[in-house]
């Protein structure tokens, strides 16, 4: 019996919606979105099935469930190879879930067809590289996210958007030639002798190649570049900060929730995964990059005028604790990663729905134009308050658990990176409260008494992402129980391929805990998430 | 004594059918040149049509020639002139499919610009005669004629534009130069003819044989190969022999222009292939690094160039420059393992380069060809602003054919460039695969721009008062085949990869 090819669908669906949306007639512009809206919604419900449909015990195919394989480019051993594990679940579902969400709930105002058309084009390449198990398939998906994306930023953009446009893209672009040559050269090396025949197939090389030590990590820095520029891992990061700014808001919250994850993603399967030995190698190189990122990113954030500059910004340090957590290399370190990845991709995409609803009424982003909002848009405030918080990370919203989850789990293994690294959350909470108190607080002026409180249509939009911070920041566990299984299973690859053991899990979780002397009730929530 | 004239003077044996893309082509340039100069103008398109029909029968016959070098393997033909293999019948199929769109294109361009008559058309069979020559010359005296008869075919075709003097500068300039690295190529010859007493392939290599161990007339030969190589580099367009290429590309009609970049490029790719590996695989080692060298500043210098200049047939000048160099990292990676059958990746790279290659600059050249308006002279980035809004489908096009050419995935640009890249590396040249990809990300920025103008860009005053850019029939046809081609590749390359020598 053939099983329905749900993955293959993920890609396909949005793909013809994409040709269907260009194809029908300008004049129609009501069917041109009902089509739009309708195929995001399929897939959504797709990958919200394949979420319900995931069995979290099951072991077979390496992990990787939903498995099609199909030869695709014969004579270069090049195969349509999909398959998703617990690392990939949940960044699945976010994409499916946040695109019906930005297409229904955000307008570009002008070319809506052309606009929906790339964004349905955007959601097949995003999925496709979240799901790709072939180095060749998923740098076929991860480079072709760049042209939705640039024409997105190009042609719905702000002021200075073909700038901030060609920057993503040339950027972006000099991360992926290494990293081409890098698959290139993993595939022709990991041949085995020359009689083998040469794969580009993820699990298999992961398995079977035996690269010298040094040979794996050239490879390793060839891809570990293109998904740096991704992150973005400073110091290359400061394509970020103008491609987030001059972005139509869906472009941003697409940015932000799903595109930047391509990078640590890619981090933990295309680095960690493929390379282990080269990995461990160049954790110290890393894991200061991170934390450099952290500290960075939260007082570049501070210094910012631009309320979407100083959103931008901070998802530079979110990021960073992403890093820091995937190469401290414990299991909770990396779940907390793939979790952090998800709940940053909720509430950063809420903060830029956010902001771009304060752009629609005022017409600016600038923090000291705005003030007092809170006396005129009460409901607005309360709803950024919560998406705020959880940008902070305040325990009993989404933003806490991933962001401890990877403190505790690195002090083992990287402690003083940590020790630098919590500073950063202290940060976020100076730039977002100091930010919302600026925005929000005090009597409003002339030009802001007008300030519109929220319509209900906005509401709908901001109600799932209000509803998951919560919920994901209450109840973590049936996300954590998908993650770790897949992380543990990636940690005894890594610890098989390399001299690399991970500090007993236990151990720095009582110290933590004796450290804080009271502790408090979500620590608890954590721990046994980690069980 | 009659007896003894017969017998001296006995003619090789000629393989007719081994030859018939020749013929074709060659039958088909004289008929339309005596019958059209006997006849009243034919009908519009006729000309053009009818060159189409040639040429998709000369290639037509090249792949009957092609069935039988899959049964018989290779062979020699007239007295060892020349050979018939299937990098040779790749490359005469992809000139003559140069040709035919070539042909599409020109059609309503000679009437738009008043130019109407058959000799451009003529011009096309015999310079692509020259092009299939060259690439299945088994001998340095072949190899040279047929350089000439494809190169003054293109200068006349250059400056064929009676009514811009830009479009006969460019002939002039492209004449001039060309007879400069035609003589450098010809002094090439003679020294190596000086070091192994012959022109033919097969004995040179069989002189290299007996002398290799020794390297007697080592400095004769070394002259020779650098010399062959610089008039081959000319030909190709390699910094720094591509000096004459901005000017002309940008002079020549556009069209024209698109058949240089196609037809001529693959033909002095595939006389290179034959020079370096067929006649001289015992200097591989000398020869490889002056390969690698000129690749880089190809690369590097296309890129860089294009990225200054604000008239599009210019940019794709120098883009064309930059891809040649990523054709020379092929080559280069072809050298690793020289012999003379002609095989591996490095050389089957190259020629995927080339057919995906010359589709798609034909695509992109027919585009511009529509947005030169009358005159030919719009082809600056302002000629494309606004290109989305009044021509959806054409700006989709062009936007497809650039990010081929910016070798972006599901595209045939980025088959082609994974093709070389993986000959590199499979040759362990890793620094010059790393080179030729940020290359393409710098060349990336030019293929931005246009798109910019095209999609982004506000209007400016007196954008409505221009011509509006017209997408006659046979030019459609034309980028369509092309969108298509290039698409349908990159989604689906193995039907491709799967004949591919």
């Amino acid at each position: 019996m053939i099983e329905f090819p749900i993955l293959t669908m993920l890609v396909l669906v949005p793909t013809f919606g994409a040709l269907l949306v260009a194809v029908i007639s300008k004049r129609q512009p009501d069917l041109v979105k009902v089509t739009a809206l309708l195929t995001s919604v399929l897939t959504g419900g797709m990958s919200l099935w394949v979420l319900f449909a995931f069995d979290k015990d099951a072991t077979a195919n390496d992990g990787f469930q939903f498995v099609s394989q199909h030869t695709w480019i014969k004579p270069w051993g090049i195969s349509w190879h999909l398959g998703i594990d617990g690392i990939s679940l949940f960044l699945v579902v976010l994409t499916g879930v946040l695109f019906p969400l930005v297409i229904a709930g955000i307008d570009p105002h002008h070319d809506h067809k052309r606009y929906l058309s790339w964004m349905l084009l955007l959601e097949a390449g995003v999925m496709g590289s979240f799901i790709s198990l072939d180095l060749f398939l998923f740098f076929l998906f991860f480079e072709i996210v760049l042209v939705p994306m640039y024409f997105l930023i190009g042609g719905w953009g702000y002021d200075n958007r073909v700038y901030a446009a060609t920057k993503f893209f040339l950027f972006t672009m000099v991360g992926s030639a290494f990293m081409l040559v890098g698959i290139v050269a993993t595939a022709v090396l990991a041949k085995a002798g020359p009689g083998g025949a040469i794969t580009f197939d993820l699990i298999d090389i992961a398995k079977n190649a035996d690269f010298a030590a040094s040979t794996g990590r050239w490879l390793f820095f060839a891809f570990a570049i293109a998904f740096a520029v991704k992150v973005p891992l400073f110091p290359l990061h400061t394509w970020l900060p103008d491609a987030h700014t001059q972005a139509p808001t869906g472009g941003s919250v697409i940015l932000a929730g799903v595109l930047l994850k391509l990078g640590t993603y890619g981090l933990l399967r295309f680095g960690v995964f493929l390379f282990p030995e080269a990995a461990v190698w160049s954790r110290p190189l890393f894991l200061t990059l991170a934390t450099i990122g952290i500290i960075w990113g939260a007082i570049a954030a501070t210094m910012q005028t631009d309320l979407k500059r100083l959103v931008a910004y901070s998802s530079v340090a979110h990021l960073g604790f992403i890093v820091l957590g995937t190469f401290a290399l414990t299991s909770s370190a990396i779940t907390g990663g793939v979790t952090q990845m998800v709940n940053h991709g909720i509430s950063t995409g809420a903060l830029f729905i956010l902001v771009g609803m304060i752009y629609e009424r005022r017409h600016t982003r600038e923090i000291a134009e705005l003030k007092g909002l809170q006396k005129v848009a009460p409901v607005f405030a309360a709803a950024f308050m919560v998406v705020m918080l959880s940008s902070i990370g305040v325990p009993g919203l989404n933003g806490f658990v991933g962001e401890f989850m990877v403190l505790i789990g690195s002090f083992g293994s990287a402690r003083w990176w940590v020790v630098v690294a919590a500073g950063g959350v202290i940060l976020a909470a100076l730039y977002l409260l100091w930010a919302y108190q600026r925005v929000f607080h005090g009597e409003p002026d002339e030009d802001n008494k007008s300030f519109a409180e929220l319509k209900w249509k906005e509401g709908m939009l901001l109600l799932p992402f209000i509803g998951l911070i919560v919920f994901c920041g209450v109840y973590p566990k049936p996300m954590l129980d998908r993650v770790q299984p897949s992380v543990d299973r990636l940690l005894v690859h890594v610890e098989e391929k390399s001299n690399w053991q991970q500090p007993h899990p236990s151990e720095p979780v009582e110290r933590i805990e004796e450290a804080h002397g009271e502790g408090d009730s979500a620590d608890e929530t954590t721990t046994e998430g980690e069980g | 004594m009659g007896a003894l004239i017969a017998d001296t003077l006995q003619g090789p044996k000629v393989d007719w059918f081994a030859l018939s893309p020749l013929l074709v082509l060659l039958g088909g340039a004289m008929v339309l040149l005596v019958v059209a100069a006997l006849t009243p103008a034919w009908p519009k398109r006729c000309y053009a049509l009818f060159t189409a029909a040639v040429a998709v029968g000369a290639g037509a016959m090249g792949f009957a020639t092609w069935a039988r070098v899959s049964h018989e393997g290779s062979q020699s033909l007239v007295a060892d002139a020349m050979v018939l293999d299937k990098p040779g019948i790749w490359i005469a199929i992809t000139i003559c499919l140069a040709v035919a769109m070539a042909a599409l294109v020109t059609d309503d361009y000679l009437r738009r610009e008043g130019l109407d008559g058959p000799e451009l058309y003529v011009l096309y069979m015999l310079a692509a005669l020259g092009g299939i020559v060259m690439a299945a010359a088994h001998d340095l005296i072949v190899l040279f004629l047929g350089l000439e008869i494809l190169s003054i075919a293109l200068y006349v075709m250059a400056a064929s534009h009676r009514k811009r003097l830009a479009s006969q500068e460019s002939g002039l300039k492209y004449f001039v130069l060309g007879g400069f690295s035609s003589a450098f190529f010809l002094y090439g010859v003679a020294l190596i003819y000086g070091g192994t007493g012959s022109t033919n392939f097969t004995e040179i290599v069989a002189a290299f044989d007996a002398t290799i161990d020794d390297r007697s007339n080592s400095a004769l030969v070394l002259a020779g190969v650098a010399l062959l190589l610089v008039g081959l580099a000319f030909k190709v367009a390699a910094v720094p022999f591509h000096f004459w290429t901005p000017d002309v590309y940008e002079g020549a009609p556009t069209p024209v222009t698109a058949f240089m970049a196609s037809a001529g490029k693959a033909a002095a790719f595939g006389a290179m292939l034959r020079v370096l590996l067929q006649a001289l695989p015992h200097w591989a080692d000398d020869y490889r690094p002056a390969v690698w060298a000129i690749a880089v500043l190809t690369l590097v210098g296309g890129s860089v160039m294009a990225v200054v200049q604000t008239n599009v047939k210019r940019m794709l000048a120098f883009s064309s420059i930059s891809h040649a160099g990523f054709i020379l990292v092929g080559v280069e990676a072809a050298a690793h393992g020289a012999n003379v059958s002609m095989g591996g990746d490095g050389v089957s790279s190259v020629l995927l380069y080339l057919l995906l290659y010359t589709v798609l600059v034909m695509g992109t050249f027919g585009v511009i060809t529509a947005v030169g308006r009358t005159g030919d002279a719009a082809t600056g980035l302002a000629g494309f602003r606004g290109l989305g809004r009044s021509k959806p489908a054409l700006a989709l096009g062009m936007t497809v054919l650039l990010l081929a050419q910016a070798g972006v995935p599901v595209t045939s640009g980025f088959v082609a460039k994974f093709a070389v890249i993986k000959a590199a590396v499979g040759v362990h040249s890793y620094a010059i695969a790393i080179i030729a990809m940020v290359a393409s990300v710098i060349a990336a920025f030019l293929y931005l721009r246009i798109m910019i103008s095209m999609w982004v860009a506000d209007p400016e005053a007196g954008d409505d008062t221009r011509e509006t850019v017209r997408v006659p029939a046979l030019l459609g046809v034309a980028i369509g085949v092309s969108v298509l081609f290039t698409l349908a590749v990159g989604i689906y390359p193995t039907w491709l990869l799967d004949i591919l020598p």
